[in-house]
């Protein structure tokens, strides 16, 4: 395809494109409108809300009930974006973002495009890689999978599921199906006894943001009243397979290590979690500068105060710039939405500034819980960096000690590993393993995860045909 | 190619609607996704991984793992947790890698204008 088949399928120009409808797409969008700019608002979904709030115009009370005040909370950003005049695109699959600030989309078969003044990207963030023996069976899913079934489908585990690894969002799912009354087998915790200690360094900071603390503090003890059995600090995880009458395989137990005991447990559904991390497909197919951070342990964009790129005129606001929650995105993205519309002369300096200093106490709030959640559920080296039998590469079926392999020929990064064996290469676009990729390299190589790199991240981000391109 | 289902629906859930998976015609709460509805038919086998034919099924249910990818309607790799699940959809496992279209062979002499 040439240069100019590009510039022709980008037709429509528009002020501002924001890519994402969840807490941060959404208040980013409602700003620059509310200044007199033309927005469009793209979103892969069906409806507004992103991952967080999903489905939240079509849940009933019962729904809203089960999932709890913060998921209600939702409404509000809904409502003030509808009345702010900013166009949304439903089920519109963002596929590239260019540098010059073209956004195409397909929707329904048909690619679409938009010329834009300035892009703001609001993609959120995806669970963490935990790849442990077994996570590639049927029936062992992400707890936000679970929670998106709950959400937009109304299901729950037909069975009593398992809950495995660490973070608040593995026990908001717990919490959610205790008031949904779904029995659950067993929370199995992997965080211990020494992450309690080193989280505490960070206590202080984290009891002046008591209401998300204290909330937190409920949602375990809620599954503890339920009479969930609860496992600390368990190790060795390791997923079992079974064969059914049907010929098909499928996960049928957990077995695990507490303080040396032995567990097993049988289930049909395990829902995995160990923190999320930002969606940065867009930032780094712009190649834009990224870089490690040593406490979420993953890599995110560079920006500056009001999420500006260093691709100019590209913004990144909420959970895909670092992750901060849901709070912490509603603000950035209202400090972008501010920010483009003062750089487009929609809204004078004083204006911008005097809103924003708003937005950043309520960010800087927000922000005071996360050094100690994440010292206190950063995830254990082992569910991180697996041993050799581990598949990484699930699209490729490429294991660790395959790539500890390709680092002993002589690979040195992510993207090397892609012509050693194909690791990173199948339709996940290494969403899947890349940050697994990374880490385990960086160790092999016994140097820092930054200097190993990321794949590089090429369009399109989401599966367009090109009977779609060429406009079939 | 159905056994236990996965997921069950809460009371309140969407209306069935009629669909095929594998030639197999099923009842499923329409409104939701394709994987979401296959889940609650006792589908636990959407694909066959191109590379060991493994079994796979959904995991993230967010268009990030590409795992629960199937052919609807004839489209091969469609991802399925990405699709509103719609009345009389014919949905298939993805057996392997997409099939392309079969090419037509050539010889030279015929395709060049030299």
């Amino acid at each position: 395809m040439t240069a100019e088949h590009v510039a022709e399928l980008a037709s429509e120009p528009v002020d501002v494109v924001v890519v994402g409808a969840g807490p941060a797409g959404l208040t980013a969008a409602t700003r620059a409108a509310n200044a007199g700019l033309s927005v469009v608002l793209l979103d892969e979904q069906d409806a507004v809300g992103g991952q967080i709030y999903r489905a939240i115009d079509r849940a009933d009370s019962h729904l809203k009930h089960i999932l709890g005040p913060d998921y209600a909370a939702g409404a509000a950003l809904v409502d003030a974006f509808r009345r702010s005049g900013a166009h949304h695109i439903a089920n519109a699959s963002v596929w590239e973002v260019t540098r010059e600030r073209c956004v195409h989309y397909v929707k329904d078969g048909k690619i679409g495009g938009y010329q834009a003044q300035r892009v703001i990207l609001a993609t959120g963030a995806m669970e963490r890689p935990f790849p442990i023996p077994g996570w590639t069976l049927p029936g062992v899913f992400t707890a936000g999978a679970a929670q998106i079934l709950l959400k937009s489908a109304r299901e729950v585990p037909a069975e009593p599921p398992v809950l495995v690894g660490c973070g608040p969002l593995l026990y908001l799912v717990g919490w959610q199906y205790v008031r949904a009354g779904v029995p659950i087998r067993a929370l199995v915790e992997t965080t211990r006894l020494e992450d309690r200690w080193r989280a505490k360094r960070h206590l202080l900071a984290a009891v002046r943001a008591w209401p998300s603390l204290s909330k937190g503090l409920q949602l375990i003890r809620s599954l503890r009243e339920a009479g969930v059995p609860i496992h600390d600090a368990a190790d060795d995880l390791h997923i079992h397979a079974r064969t059914d009458e049907d010929g098909v395989e499928r996960a049928a137990a957990l077995s695990f290590r507490t303080n040396g005991r032995e567990h097993r447990i049988d289930a049909s559904v395990f829902l995995l979690h160990q923190g999320v991390v930002p969606n940065m497909q867009f930032a780094l197919s712009l190649r834009s500068q990224h870089y490690w951070d040593a406490a979420q342990l993953c890599f995110a964009p560079a920006t500056d105060a009001w999420g500006e790129l260093d691709v100019p005129g590209i913004f990144i606001a909420g959970d895909g710039g670092g992750i901060a929650g849901a709070q912490a995105a509603a603000g950035q993205g209202a400090l972008a939405g501010l920010a483009v519309a003062q750089q487009l002369g929609a809204i004078d300096l004083p204006t911008r500034d005097r809103e924003a200093s708003m937005h950043r106490r309520t960010i800087a709030n927000a922000l005071r819980i996360r050094p100690f959640l994440d010292s206190l559920y950063r995830p254990r080296d082992a569910n991180r960096i697996p041993a050799d039998d581990v598949i990484v590469c699930r699209c490729e079926e490429v294991t660790a000690g395959e790539l500890r392999g390709f680092v002993a020929l002589g690979c040195l990064g992510p993207n090397q590993a892609k012509s050693f064996g194909r690791c990173g290469m199948g339709p996940c676009q290494g969403r899947m393993c890349g940050l697994t990729v990374t880490e385990i390299i960086a160790q092999a190589r016994n140097v820092a995860p930054e200097l190993v790199g990321y794949f590089r991240i090429r369009p399109p981000i989401k599966p367009v045909t090109l009977g779609e391109v060429a406009g079939y | 190619m159905t056994s236990t289902p996965l997921f069950k629906t809460l009371p309140g859930a969407d209306a069935l609607v009629r669909i095929w998976f594998n030639d197999e015609p099923m009842r499923v709460p329409g409104d939701g996704s394709v994987a979401a509805a296959l889940l609650t038919a006792g589908v636990s086998r959407f694909r066959a991984t191109p590379v060991s034919a493994s079994p796979r099924a959904p995991y993230c249910m967010m268009g990030a793992c590409f795992d629960c990818l199937v052919e609807i309607d004839g489209v091969p790799s469609r991802q399925s947790c990405m699709v509103t699940v719609r009345e009389g959809m014919r949905v298939r496992a993805q057996e392997g890698a997409r099939e392309l279209p079969p090419v037509v062979a050539q010889s030279p002499e015929q395709s060049d204008d030299r």
